[in-house]
């Protein structure tokens, strides 16, 4: 079904046949067109990788950037223009590795935007080699004796960073995923939706199959408000939980507490400077 | 009778010297005197040797000079490291047990003044500057009552004891300055009331609001940083987003996305910290997005001497980031420059949407100066985006080689920027000919800058057969030096725009018979980049890299050597 986000023509894409991004890259353009996004005011900033390579792929406004720096060019697009839809989207080396400061430090904002994580545990696009999302054991092209360092556990982070909504998908489950991202965009402030999905070429360990038999389904009855819950679900790891692992609607965000918009609700493109107002000010030195 | 001072205040961080300075210039700019005011200070919070040299002349200056008329010293420290610039006819003024025995050998003219004993009968050793501020004053016979005012406004909310006991100490300071007797003779000029007083610093924070500034995010390195705090200061006034980042990647990268959605951005930092945004800058060049940083150069390698000052920087700023573009860098000498350039950085960067820097240093940035209005109606904010069509494309190829910058929700198009190679639509592209023809638009986006170039500035006679060539900082120390030497041969070639080089240059500098370059650094970096350019090669050169500024001696002395 043609979507709201869909090209005239289909792009070809750089993806392998099986690879677990178009599953993520069809659910969503639905999600986007269920929601009855304009597609003029979505913005995707994107770093570099397989992953990122996704905002190519849909048709609206895209900052396709730097390796690792899309929460930054997203943050300051967010920061001068609140009234756009803004994702930040890339893979797990993107966002955790070369961006992992700039991950920190968006959720601490609290920049009302949401950034999805393609996660499969490998890195695809430099052909093989260990994420920081990788397993311990896990032999790649240059961990050629198993990964030994610890994995980095995103979820935990950014609960403990005070994210203000956290939640985990599988690809192989499109319709949680598709809820999850509509709940993560309804959202007001930082949202992460860490999306795990199969690397068919460089991942043989974390495969469908794996991911299938090690995760499971948040409880209907788990109360996502409670951190300290939340934090207890961010340590399993034998199997992964997955849903909206944490929740808090409450915090104010980085564009609210900024005095740009206190008085003023335009975006900057729509304001001008009064260079009488600089003049008194030079005047006042 | 003297008609130009130097007052040197030495002692150790913490001990608030800076009070003193501010409110000194301050008292002696209202009251029509021509000041100027610098600082070098060591890299610590406390202790150590920190000066500020304040001058106060009948002419407009804005240089460091060696000469010390009055020497304040605050501690036991304070004279070990200017003994070379001491000379018979400087007074030093302090305690008697801080000035060492050594200077007590009838060379020096020495003033005891017990400024913390004073302080105490006041009311504690807290009052030690503002009996100092109270001799500055006196020295120069200011206006009792209109210091008696600053004070009460300065110290406003302190309560009415705080209030009284600082009265007392500027009027004990007063006192023993005015007893002094000092024989100044420098002419005071109205004018000069209503100029305002303006750091390096906020030379650039007012030319970035003038330009239109509304988002600046930069990670704090010395000694760029007061740019980002001046902007905080006023960012309710303006309603500029301001963003201390985690890190100069971010806040190179923050930027680019606030210019994408249609704000105009800067960040400042020092070497270091643009080093770690070269990337940010390549990435700016590709995606087009337009881009100020302002650099206040500091000494490296690495950490370096990070209080200092250096012209060390403009190799890595001339050839930053990977892969080949083009870009335009600025470095202002004075003030009224330091607006007008910044002012403009933003218009340059919007229209050609390439990155613009402003180069300056911790010698420029750092420095106070009375300065003339600026005419704020001469200023333009000029947005070059475009509303944009259905069918908008980011990348069209135009003439120019400038394509029309849209912004999200401003038109029908969408906006798309990316970092790959990309065809006109801006999607990733490996087409070799879109690639080849791509980079050749990118190259040839300065092709039409002549309109915007900057002229270096020819100061002294139009008839030179010297010509010495200086950029940035080092303006007021060459114009000093050759007005002193008052040679009709002699001309200072001022250069505020070092890349492009402006068109003027090959022009005024094969009309001299003899070149001296001017700089502060141990590699003439700007002769290099002249030599590379014109061919014209530079056989004198003065160079400066132990981490001060010139002074103005110093380049009459070396100036008369070489000529």
């Amino acid at each position: 079904m043609k979507t709201n986000f869909d090209f005239d023509q289909i792009p070809e894409t750089g993806w392998c046949p099986g690879c677990g991004n178009f599953s993520i890259l069809k659910v969503l353009k639905e999600t986007y067109d269920e929601l009855n996004i304009d597609p003029k005011k979505l913005v995707i900033s994107a770093g570099i990788g397989q992953a990122a390579k996704t905002s190519q792929y849909i048709n609206t406004n895209c900052f396709n950037g730097l390796h690792g720096r899309a929460l930054p060019v997203a943050t300051g697009i967010k920061a001068s223009n609140p009234d756009l839809l803004v994702i930040a989207e890339g893979g797990d080396g993107d966002m955790y590795g070369e961006g992992g400061n700039h991950f920190m430090h968006a959720i601490r904002r609290n920049i009302d935007i949401v950034n999805i994580v393609h996660n499969n545990m490998i890195y695809g696009l430099t052909l093989g080699q260990a994420s920081p999302t990788s397993r311990i054991g896990s032999k790649t092209s240059l961990q050629l004796e198993g990964v030994s360092l610890e994995p980095f556990n995103p979820i935990a982070v950014a609960i403990s960073l005070g994210a203000s909504f956290v939640a985990r998908a599988f690809s192989g489950d499109m319709q949680q995923l598709k809820e999850i991202l509509k709940e993560a965009i309804n959202h007001k402030g930082y949202a992460l939706v860490d999306v795990f999905h199969p690397c068919v070429s460089f991942n043989k360990i974390n495969t469908f199959k794996w991911f299938k038999n090690n995760t499971y389904y948040l409880d209907e009855n788990y109360d996502n408000t409670d951190k300290i819950e939340a934090l207890k679900k961010a340590f399993e790891t034998d199997k992964f939980p997955l849903g909206v692992i944490f929740k808090n609607g409450k915090k104010s965000t980085f564009s609210e507490n900024l005095n740009t918009y206190k008085s003023d609700k335009r975006p900057l493109f729509k304001r001008e400077v009064n260079l009488k107002e600089v003049e008194k000010l030079f005047l006042s030195l | 009778m003297k008609n130009d001072y130097s007052i040197v205040l030495s002692g150790e961080a913490g001990q608030g010297i800076r009070t003193v300075e501010l409110l000194s210039i301050k008292a002696l700019k209202d009251s029509g005197y021509n000041v100027f005011s610098t600082t070098e200070f060591m890299s610590r919070v406390r202790g150590g040797n920190n000066t500020t040299e304040i001058r106060i002349s009948d002419k407009e200056v804005q240089s460091f000079i060696d000469r010390i008329d009055i020497l304040i010293v605050l501690n036991k420290n304070s004279i070990y490291r200017l003994e070379n610039r001491l000379t018979k006819d400087t007074l030093i003024i302090g305690q008697d047990s801080f000035i060492d025995d050594k200077y007590k050998n009838g060379h020096y003219k020495i003033l005891n003044i017990a400024f913390s004993s004073l302080a105490k009968e006041i009311g504690g050793t807290i009052y030690s500057n503002i009996i100092i501020y109270g001799l500055i004053a006196g020295i120069f016979n200011l206006d009792l009552n209109l210091i008696k005012k600053y004070i009460e406004s300065n110290f406003l909310t302190k309560g009415k004891e705080i209030i009284d006991n600082n009265i007392k100490a500027v009027i004990t300071g007063y006192t023993k300055g005015k007893e002094l007797k000092l024989d100044v003779k420098i002419n005071t000029d109205d004018k000069i009331k209503s100029q305002v007083l303006l750091s390096g610093t906020d030379s650039i924070g007012i030319g970035a609001l003038a330009g239109g500034c509304n988002f600046i995010s930069a990670y704090p390195m010395s000694p760029s940083t007061g740019v980002i705090h001046f902007l905080a200061k006023h960012s309710k006034e303006f309603g500029v987003v301001v963003e201390q980042a985690e890190d100069e990647i971010s806040a190179i990268n923050m930027i680019q996305g606030a210019w994408y959605a249609g704000a105009r951005a800067m960040t400042t930092t020092s070497g270091g910290g643009f080093a770690l945004m070269e990337e940010g800058i390549s990435n700016a060049a590709i995606t087009e997005t337009p881009i100020v940083v302002h650099i206040a150069q500091r000494p490296g390698p690495s950490t370096g001497v990070p209080t200092r000052t250096e012209q060390g920087d403009l190799n890595l700023v001339l050839y930053a980031g990977h892969g080949e573009f083009p870009r335009i860098i600025l470095a202002p000498g004075n003030f009224e420059d330091g607006i007008i350039l910044t002012q403009k950085a933003f218009n340059l960067a919007d229209k050609y949407q390439v990155p613009v820097i402003i180069l300056t240093d911790q010698y420029y940035v750092d420095s106070f100066k009375s300065t003339k209005a600026i005419d704020f109606s001469k200023f333009k904010v000029e947005n070059h985006f475009i509303e944009t069509e259905e069918n908008y494309v980011r990348y069209k190829f135009t003439e120019d080689g400038i394509s029309p910058r849209g912004v999200p929700m401003h038109g029908k198009g969408f906006v798309r920027f990316d970092s790959h190679e990309h065809d006109e639509e801006g999607f990733i592209t490996e087409d070799f000919d879109i690639r080849t023809k791509m980079t050749d638009k990118r190259l040839g986006k300065l092709k039409s800058f002549s309109n915007d170039s900057i002229d270096a500035e020819i100061i002294g006679s139009k008839n030179y057969k010297t010509l010495i060539v200086g950029w940035g900082s080092t303006y007021g120390t060459i114009k000093e030096a050759i007005e002193e030497i008052n040679d009709d041969d002699i001309a200072f070639a001022y250069f505020k725009q070092v890349y492009p080089l402006p068109d003027n240059t090959k022009e005024i500098l094969t009309k001299a018979k003899n070149l001296i370059l001017v700089e502060n650094n141990a590699t003439a970096q700007f002769g290099q980049l002249i030599k590379k350019e014109t061919s014209i090669e530079f056989n004198t050169k003065i160079l400066k890299y132990n981490g001060m500024p010139f002074s103005v001696e110093e380049i009459i002395e070396k100036v008369k050597n070489k000529k």
